[in-house]
């Protein structure tokens, strides 16, 4: 059990933490975005999953990380748009449009998948992404190979949560945002354009979801795995009902996570008489101790889910 | 020619309801076409290939039905909760729950009269299906928790969970593979048409989807579950338990996934592995949605799946085509479905709102 509390290993730790908390980050910060607006992506998983999938392509064939993670936002925005037009255009229910979404996903990311690399002998990866070493601050004992060793993803995740605190709370596009998700009603009477709000709302969080699987794909493992996002979406989710639809509470959860998925992994690794499938269901069970604790002290943006159709003039 | 607004809403409702997943299972096909032209494959020999594979021959047509048994139940048991307005995504984790039952059940339960041990180990099925789907009913009635986070969740536990049993505690005697010993004689479903893999579980999974559609048509309980699912408060006042409903509803959804898996091991694997399911968990929930939430409509569905599924297999073999794309053209069809009831609704209501303000002048 020394091991466990040796520096290298809580560095790694922490590190891995970090690491493994970005996409669940990226996922939930576009996700209360939506949700604010009103709209419930339950198809964040098949976002992500697309986005996993374009940014490995993306940056398979162009060499380039940059264009895998334009790809990425292209494929999670393309994923959104359709889910805008079934659900924010036509009122169709977002549970089942998004349900559906999550299938249609898996099926293309598979799909494609197997044809580009039909026959290929062991699984096409691509260079790993480069670590950032912050100056001077990389340097501090602990602190810095925790945090500022990291890749360029988990930074750009930092500055989008206070990003998102500021547009929600501090500006009147964020205000008129949140009208929209409260009482669309209202806001169409003062102004605002709610099926355009809602819109713009979706096409930036499917591009968030995208970048969150490129962060799975391209930032943890630089390879592609059918259905690898593994329920990260859902955890995504959950965060955004823990984080009380905050940027600020959602980067709490989303660390609580990672540094579950991190810890279940690491122990793996140091070779405990515990099954690995015990640890390997840690993070999901966290889940749902997180949802039943937060009974009651949650609550929703009150149009959400709800169509809005515009009144007849 | 229908004149009056009423006239207009029901002629058009009647059309539409058959003419929409024909033109949504067109549409489908089409977008499938054009994805396959892209690999540089000729879409209707594709097809056709499809076509013979799923219904070609006898041994073609059997795995159809093969296929579409697990398919046909868990999508009953999606009825079961979609109906009450409770989205269980846990069909895959209450398939393998039901599996795991099962195998139990085929292990252990062999000194049981033959006449009783396989319906003890349906009822096995069912009842670790159903507890498995509780779990996340009693979360939800007693504490509010959001049932789609808590099945997919429960998801990942169940599937790590029975390889942990496949691994250690249910491991065969002789110990190489992470799977159990077969189960008894006595447990297993009879085979139909032998040499083909068409079982008894067929035959089971038609019997519930008539045994449901009774229920929602001629019982209480059906009422109260789609009472509740209608409207909750509504149905509060009306002296309905709602909290025991969504549990009940939960039991029955997730006993129906159990069955399922049930199925898998009595007829095809007869011993409890890793990877008996090959999505029919969420392949399920397409076959609940596309067959309109109605037990009939989703057995016939549930056979247009499972002949999609045989058939996107031999055109892998066939054409090298990658078989999810199955997937793709199913949940195709049901985006289409979603959009096309949208786009004529709005149709007809626009069309009955002009007759409207016509008779006014």
């Amino acid at each position: 059990m020394e091991i466990l509390l040796q520096e290298t290993f809580l560095v790694g730790l922490f590190a891995a933490s970090l690491r493994l908390m970005t996409p669940i980050l990226y996922a939930a910060l576009g996700e209360i975005l939506v949700e604010r607006a009103g709209v419930l992506n339950v198809g964040i998983e098949g976002g992500m999953l697309m986005g996993a999938l374009g940014g490995f392509l993306g940056a398979f064939y162009f060499h380039s990380v940059w264009v895998g993670l334009a790809v990425a936002m292209a494929a999670g925005i393309l994923l959104n748009w359709v889910l805008g037009y079934l659900c924010v255009s036509l009122g169709a229910d977002q549970m089942v449009t998004g349900i559906t979404l999550n299938i249609l996903a898996l099926g293309l990311t598979s799909f494609l998948f197997r044809l580009f690399f039909k026959g290929a002998s062991q699984p096409p990866s691509v260079p790993p992404m480069a670590r950032i070493h912050v100056p001077l601050l990389a340097d501090i004992p602990f602190l810095g190979p925790v945090l500022f060793q990291q890749t360029a993803l988990l930074y750009a995740a930092l500055a989008l949560v206070a990003v998102l605190w500021v547009l929600l709370y501090r500006t009147s596009v964020g205000l008129n945002l949140r009208v929209v998700g409260e009482h669309p009603l209202a806001a169409e009477t003062v102004g605002i354009h709610v099926i355009r709000t809602r819109y713009t709302c979706l096409l930036i969080g499917g591009a968030m979801a995208g970048v969150g699987g490129a962060a799975i794909s391209l930032g943890e493992l630089s390879l592609f795995l059918e259905n690898m996002t593994a329920g990260r979406g859902f955890i995504a989710l959950a965060i955004v009902i823990f984080g009380r639809w905050d940027p600020w509470r959602a980067l709490a959860g989303a660390f609580l996570f990672g540094w579950a998925d991190a810890l279940q992994l690491r122990l793996q690794g140091v070779g405990l008489d515990i099954p690995f499938q015990f640890l390997l269901i840690v993070p999901y069970v966290l889940t749902i101790v997180i949802l039943v604790g937060l009974v009651g002290r949650s609550r929703p943006p009150a149009a959400l889910a709800m169509p809005y159709e515009k009144e007849e003039a | 020619m229908a004149n009056t607004p009423a006239e207009v809403r029901t002629a058009r409702s009647i059309v539409l309801a058959v003419l929409t997943p024909i033109a949504a299972i067109l549409l489908s096909l089409l977008i499938g076409a054009i994805l396959i032209t892209a690999v540089d494959v000729n879409p209707l020999r594709a097809y056709a290939a499809l076509l013979t594979g799923a219904f070609g021959s006898l041994n073609g047509f059997s795995e159809t039905l093969v296929k579409a048994t697990p398919l046909m139940l868990v999508g009953l048991g999606i009825v079961f909760a979609f109906r009450t307005r409770i989205w269980n995504i846990g069909g895959e984790g209450q398939l393998l729950l039901g599996a795991l039952g099962a195998t139990l059940a085929g292990l252990y339960l062999g000194g049981l009269p033959s006449w009783l041990l396989l319906p003890a180990t349906i009822l096995a099925g069912f009842l670790f299906g159903g507890l498995w789907g509780a779990m996340a009913g009693f979360l939800k009635a007693r504490y509010g928790t959001n049932e789609i986070i808590v099945t997919i969740m429960m998801n990942y536990i169940a599937l790590y969970g029975v390889s942990f049993m496949n691994h250690v505690p249910l491991r065969e005697a002789i110990g190489i593979f992470p799977q159990t010993d077969l189960i008894v004689e006595g447990a297993r479903f009879g085979r139909l048409l032998p040499p083909t893999r068409l079982h008894a579980g067929i035959l089971v999974a038609l019997g519930l989807a008539f045994v449901s559609t009774v229920v929602f048509q001629r019982t209480t309980l059906g009422y109260r579950l789609k009472a509740v699912g209608s409207s909750p408060d509504a149905s509060r006042y009306a002296g309905i338990e709602v909290r025991s409903t969504v549990i009940l509803s939960m039991v029955l959804s997730g006993g129906l996934a159990g069955i399922a898996g049930m199925s898998e091991i009595s007829g095809i694997h007869h011993r409890l592995m890793d990877n008996i399911s090959s999505g029919y968990g969420f392949t399920g929930i397409v076959v609940a949605l596309l067959g309109r939430l109605h037990p009939l409509g989703v057995a016939v569905t549930a056979i247009f799946f499972g002949a999609l599924n045989v058939g996107a297999d031999s055109m892998e073999r066939t054409m090298g085509l990658p078989s999810p794309l199955a997937f793709i053209l199913q949940a195709l069809v049901v985006l289409f479905v979603l959009g096309g009831d949208m786009l004529t609704r709005k149709a007809v209501r626009e069309r009955v709102r002009r007759l409207w303000v016509e008779r006014r002048t």
